[in-house]
């Protein structure tokens, strides 16, 4: 059978795919730029078809302690919203990391700080990969650059969470979530049963039934030398994720002289802006970090040896340039181009950034 | 079994319940929490449901409440109890979900997520201990804190015009179309801990009958927090806590 191809909202592919998945419960509060994922499954109703729970909570609050809640019975559960809703979910988010459970988490980002705007934005990349809520926790942070890739991070997301055991977020901005784009949406899969939750989750809050030892789904522990332990459990599985699960893409980077690093839709803002570099003799290569946690350090550590410089393009003023930095450890100047408010750059700007930070690569090509 | 074979030596009249584990609480003697732990404990087991029951624990004195009853439990965030009994209990139809929440955790922080989750009728049964003060953190202002009331933050007794007034949930709670069953009780007497039993055993009916939410509040006592002595906060209790927060059903369809 041929793939159906269908054209869609970037947040609709995620509502679409989360049935698809057989996800179990969407637990949501409306929130500009990202309301169409709680329309989408209101209107699609799956709770008639695969028995997924949809429901609108009162505030991202208790959205997330709703996704908490169904994640300790071994639930595929998960939450969107956006940047000001995901500012009141970190409490929660916290939670879910310390406690060990699955879940996943859609941030399709807007402009802050504060109110700030409806526009598209990345300046949650500090809150999703450095922590956000309190305490020592890591997220698996995916950033989707096609509509495609939302449908497609869903199930990856859900996947590496339920591996893990630890929560993960689609770091998606507005543009990402607004525009429509074709998608094949992935094969629909049924639902786990009771049976295999208790055997994927032996740990899930389910109810004894006959269980010699009852389950307690807790981040509590008072006692220093055990808080230490669990602490150190926490560690050694980001340790276990940072050295499996990078994942990233690289754009005409084997002859490159200068790098730009870009996530998100912008990654291809600056495809586009390479593509008309290139075809003036300059040679810029592109890598797109897929997980912004864990980040592909030594794979643009490896193309800091043979470029000359390297040009982050960010929406925001400067976030995802200290872990490109990091990765670089000084061998080359790294520079930052970044829109806020919730304007996008067209490629020419992009260019026009790369050709102020680094001149003499222009001179040097047939411009 | 007759008042002689009661009384004969070496029969067994009152003995630990099989679901109260055996390790020293950290509630303070003469504490309520203890008898609701007892009565929740006898009734899961009287009534069978210990294998699908899911007990929500708060954020406050009964944060451990998950050490001492033998069920499975989710610990919940400060105020979150009725958010995470929601999801655990619509993901999860054929079980028991209860949350246990003191009044601070209830009333303030989650009022939100209170009335919200019994406006929704959520099947869910909520155990709501009402002492008056924050007994965890050390004896502060409660939302349910009695006008007058000495507290570490209301060291001057708690004043309308500075703190507001003492906040009557299961009243605001008996409002909404979502619950079945408000009932405000009280364990400070034998007679009151038999109607403190009755009411959450048809709490917990209600619960898995979908009758939607069914909310119990205990009037009880932090002795500690108080600064009384266990029978001097009994007595404290019923000639000051009752006036405002009179015992009885104050809804029940």
């Amino acid at each position: 059978m041929a793939e159906e191809i269908k054209l869609m909202k970037g947040n609709e592919a995620i509502a679409h795919a989360a049935i698809r998945y057989g996800c179990d419960g969407y637990f949501g509060y409306p929130i500009t730029p990202q309301s169409e994922v709680l329309e989408t499954l209101e209107e699609l109703m799956p709770w008639e078809t695969t028995g997924m729970v949809v429901l609108q909570a009162e505030s991202e609050v208790a959205a997330i302690n709703m996704v908490y809640g169904g994640a300790a019975t071994g639930k595929a559960v998960m939450t969107s919203s956006s940047s000001p809703g995901v500012s009141l979910k970190q409490e929660g988010i916290s939670y879910i990391a310390a406690a060990e459970l699955p879940a996943l988490i859609i941030n399709v980002m807007r402009g802050g700080p504060g109110l700030g705007t409806i526009q598209p934005s990345q300046a949650d990349y500090f809150q999703a990969t450095k922590g956000g809520g309190h305490g020592d926790y890591h997220l698996i942070v995916l950033a989707p650059a096609t509509v495609q890739e939302m449908a497609d991070f869903v199930g990856l997301g859900f996947d590496l969470s339920f591996k893990y055991r630890t929560p993960a977020m689609i770091l998606a901005d507005g543009i990402v979530g607004q525009m429509m784009e074709k998608v094949v949406l992935p094969e629909p899969r049924p639902r786990r049963t009771k049976e295999e939750i208790e055997i994927q989750c032996p740990w899930a809050a389910t109810g004894r039934h006959g269980r010699k030892e009852r389950n307690v789904v807790t981040s509590l522990e008072l006692e220093p030398d055990k808080m230490e332990v669990n602490n150190i459990r926490l560690q050694e599985t980001y340790k276990h994720i940072s050295d499996n699960e990078v994942r990233f893409k690289e754009y005409y980077t084997e002859d490159a002289e200068y790098i730009i690093v870009a996530f998100g839709s912008v990654a291809r803002i600056c495809l586009k802006a390479i593509e008309d570099a290139r075809s003036n003799g300059l040679k810029i290569g592109l890598i797109r970090p897929i997980t912004l946690w864990p980040f592909p350090y030594k794979e643009i550590n490896r193309l800091s040896k043979t470029a000359k410089g390297i040009l982050t393009v960010e929406l925001n003023a400067g976030q995802m340039i200290e872990d490109v930095k990091l990765a670089v450890e000084c061998k080359i100047p790294v520079y930052h181009f970044g829109r806020m408010g919730g304007i996008v750059p067209n490629p020419g700007e992009v260019l026009t950034a790369f050709n102020k930070f680094f001149p003499e690569a222009t001179n040097n090509a047939n411009l | 079994m007759n008042r002689e074979d009661i009384i004969k030596n070496g029969t067994i009249v009152y003995n630990r319940p099989r679901l109260l584990n055996e390790r020293n609480t950290h509630y303070c003697p003469g504490c309520s929490h203890g008898v609701v732990h007892r009565i929740l404990a006898e009734l899961i087991e009287e009534m069978g449901i210990e294998d699908k029951t899911i007990g929500i624990a708060p954020v406050g004195c009964a944060v451990f409440a998950y050490n001492y009853i033998d069920v499975d439990w989710i610990e919940a965030a400060h105020g979150r109890a009725p958010a995470v009994a929601t999801a655990v209990s619509r993901l999860n139809p054929d079980n028991v979900v209860f949350t246990y929440q003191g009044d601070g955790d209830l009333a303030a922080i989650g009022t939100a997520e209170t009335i919200h989750a019994a406006n929704r009728g959520e099947n869910i049964v909520i155990i709501f201990i009402n002492n008056a003060i924050y007994g965890m953190t050390g004896g502060q202002m409660a939302p349910t804190t009695l006008l007058g009331q000495k507290t570490a933050t209301t060291p001057y007794g708690r004043k309308a015009d500075i703190n507001g007034y003492p906040i009557k949930m299961s009243d605001l709670l008996a409002q909404l179309d979502g619950t079945c069953f408000v009932t405000r009780q009280a364990v400070h007497t034998p007679a009151a801990v038999r109607k403190a039993k009755k009411a959450i055993r048809q709490a917990f009916e209600n619960a898995i009958a979908k009758r939607g939410t069914s909310v119990v509040e205990i009037v009880s006592t932090c002795n500690s927090g108080w600064k009384l002595s266990p029978a001097k906060s009994n007595e404290w209790m019923a000639s000051n806590m009752f006036e405002k927060y009179p015992l009885g059903d104050l809804k029940n369809i």
